[in-house]
């Protein structure tokens, strides 16, 4: 079976949200803690953060959102990703134990690098242009699976997948020994059909966020169409 | 927790995409430090094209009762200390192959050095730009499309430096096979601030030699105005090592990152910035765009820290005023940067001062007009 990981920002609604992607399929939630200058990110979770924020969504209100996302969905990993000011802010460790305590099974620090603060605990990222080197350390520093960034990019849905994915695979395939998923620019089943015929797992955000705006049925609905298309995968393969 | 040059500020807090590019800047950048032709073909640029050394003007009706000394950067080409960044990062784009350029800029001063440098070695220029700086900058605006640069609006959140700055981080992990990021002050993960305070720093070197030659000792005091602090860390870096110089800097007293802020990260970068309790960036305020930033060079930070600079901010009028002044006293426009400086400088408990003009006020004169009618 691919995995299918889901990116909500965090928001009073995200619970029933992370419910309906649960129920269409997803297997890992990523859940967004806002950041107000989000480097990595595209213009879709961009706005997204900055309308979380408008509403207040801070940090105590982000780890609220999670432990009742954890409540609806005990079964499912929950991830938190957002950047190092927050950490910063509330303190390294603080915000570890906290994320845990919550029901968090891990976190992402998209402004991290794996050489950078190596001691907090965290599902790393690998790049197109990343070294040998340097995907053999985020291997052995990962937790539990490791983030494939498909594209030289910020996050957002394109019209097409990746071509530097195929040599990235290949290169983490050769380095490292945890699962990976892949992410960054994917939108519709054919890219993520595509995708899983390479990787472990997919990761969608901006689309699925868009598609969250009309609600969890809609978003159910999408995200067992991403299902779907992972499963003629694992069929195939 | 991982110690920089600057203690615990500093670092690289980057999507790893950009690491491979940082690593291949910071090994560029060591070669070029290292090789002779660098250094003389910089130097050839700074001389022949930029019109260094910049002089030292002693200012006596300003202030009476003191002698300050103005450091002119505002007579350097384009009107501000932003060329010598520009034009030594552009000589080391050229050495790493990279043939397009993309920058961020708030007062414009920055965006016209790097478009012109550009200009100068025919490479492609986009600049973001915060379309509240479009608004009051708009000379600088005119200047860098002339010079064939593309101005990228940047729409959303404060409309000002700090999403310019964002956006022209995004640009550079996007192209960043292709692209060199010329960053516009001492910010910015590693190697950036020490590579733009390096790069600055001839401002300190020949302002010391111009000041003992004049005055025969060196000032008591240094004052500089301080954004994302790159003219201010030039000027200091000629005097770290005296003991007696004081050095001040002086910040938008509505985006005092030292003044007021707290540790936070920014721009790929931990240093002293405002931020709310949840470590969200707050907005400055400014009538400044060149200082109306939320963070700081991580150097400032440490340079506080340590005690070995200290940071004072002045007010939008104080500013307008100061730069009345100097116009009325010393037939000089000041940009309303370092007018902060000179604010600050004219009441400093010290006679012999220093001051960097860091540049040329033309480009504020509608807002400063604007500025001063309400004063009135």
């Amino acid at each position: 079976m691919k995995k299918l990981v889901i990116y909500l920002m965090a928001e009073p609604e995200t619970p029933e949200l992370a419910r309906a992607a649960v129920d269409g399929g997803a297997d890992i939630v990523e859940l967004g803690f806002p950041f107000s200058d989000p480097l990595a990110d595209g213009p879709v979770i961009r706005r997204a953060a900055e309308r979380a924020l408008s509403r207040g969504m801070r940090t105590r209100e982000c780890l609220d959102v999670l432990r009742q996302t954890h409540e609806l969905v005990p079964g499912t990993p929950l991830i938190p990703m957002t950047y190092s000011s927050l950490l910063e802010a509330y303190g390294w460790e603080r915000f570890a134990d906290d994320v845990q305590t919550a029901g968090g099974s891990s976190m992402i620090v998209a402004d991290l690098p794996v050489d950078v603060r190596p001691e907090t605990r965290r599902v790393q990222l690998v790049a197109p242009t990343s070294t040998d080197e340097r995907i053999a350390l985020a291997g052995a520093n990962t937790d539990g699976w490791l983030y494939l960034v498909t594209v030289t990019g910020t996050t957002g849905a394109r019209g097409e997948v990746s071509s530097a994915l195929p040599s990235l695979v290949e290169r983490a395939r050769r380095l490292v020994s945890v699962p990976l998923y892949a992410g960054f620019g994917i939108s519709t089943p054919e890219h993520a059909r595509s995708v899983a015929e390479l990787a472990d797992g997919i990761v969608v955000g901006s689309r699925a966020l868009q598609v969250a705006e009309e609600g969890p049925d809609a978003l159910r609905e999408y995200v067992a169409s991403l299902r779907s298309a992972l499963d003629t995968v694992a069929v195939v393969a | 927790m991982s110690t920089s040059a600057f203690g615990t500020y500093g670092g690289r807090y980057v999507p790893e995409t950009l690491i491979p590019a940082l690593d291949e800047l910071e090994r560029g950048w060591r070669d070029a430090l290292a090789d002779d032709t660098f250094h003389a073909e910089l130097h050839a640029l700074l001389t022949t094209y930029a019109g260094r050394p910049t002089p030292l003007t002693l200012s006596e009706r300003f202030a009476p009762g003191k002698r300050i000394y103005l450091k002119r950067e505002d007579l350097l080409h384009t009107g501000a200390h932003k060329l010598n960044n520009a034009l030594g990062q552009i000589v080391l784009a050229q050495r790493l192959g990279k043939r397009r350029i993309v920058a961020e800029t708030g007062a414009g001063q920055h965006g016209v050095a790097t478009a012109t440098v550009c200009a100068k070695f025919g490479l492609e220029c986009i600049v973001y730009m915060g379309e509240e700086d479009i608004r009051r900058q708009k000379p600088n605006v005119e200047r860098m499309g002339l010079l064939g640069a593309e101005v990228r609006p940047v729409d959303f959140g404060t409309k000002t430096l700090k999403e310019a700055t964002s956006e022209a981080i995004r640009d550079w992990i996007t192209n960043v096979e292709t692209t060199h990021y010329l960053i516009g002050s001492c910010v910015g993960p590693a190697p950036y601030p020490e590579l733009v305070a390096e790069l600055q720093s001839v401002i300190g070197r020949e302002a010391r030699e111009q000041h003992l030659a004049a005055e025969g000792r060196l000032p008591e005091a240094v004052i500089a105005a301080v954004g994302g602090g790159s003219n201010a860390i030039g000027i200091f870096h000629g005097f770290l090592d005296d003991a007696d110089v004081r050095l001040v800097g002086v910040e938008a007293a509505g985006a005092a990152s030292l003044g007021t802020g707290r540790a936070g990260v920014l721009h790929g970068a931990r240093s002293s910035v405002l931020a709310d309790e949840d470590g969200q960036i707050a907005d400055a305020h400014s009538i400044s765009a060149g200082l109306d930033y939320p963070g700081v060079g991580p150097e400032h930070a440490f340079l506080r820290d340590s005690g070995r600079a200290s940071y004072v901010g002045a007010t939008d009028e104080e500013a307008l005023r100061a730069f009345r002044d100097l116009a009325r006293t010393e037939g000089i426009i000041p940009a309303l940067e370092p007018s902060h400086a000179l604010a600050r400088a004219r009441e400093l408990d010290a006679e012999l001062i220093l001051v960097c003009l860091s540049g040329r006020g033309d480009k504020d004169l509608a807002e400063a007009l604007l500025g001063l009618e309400k004063l009135a």
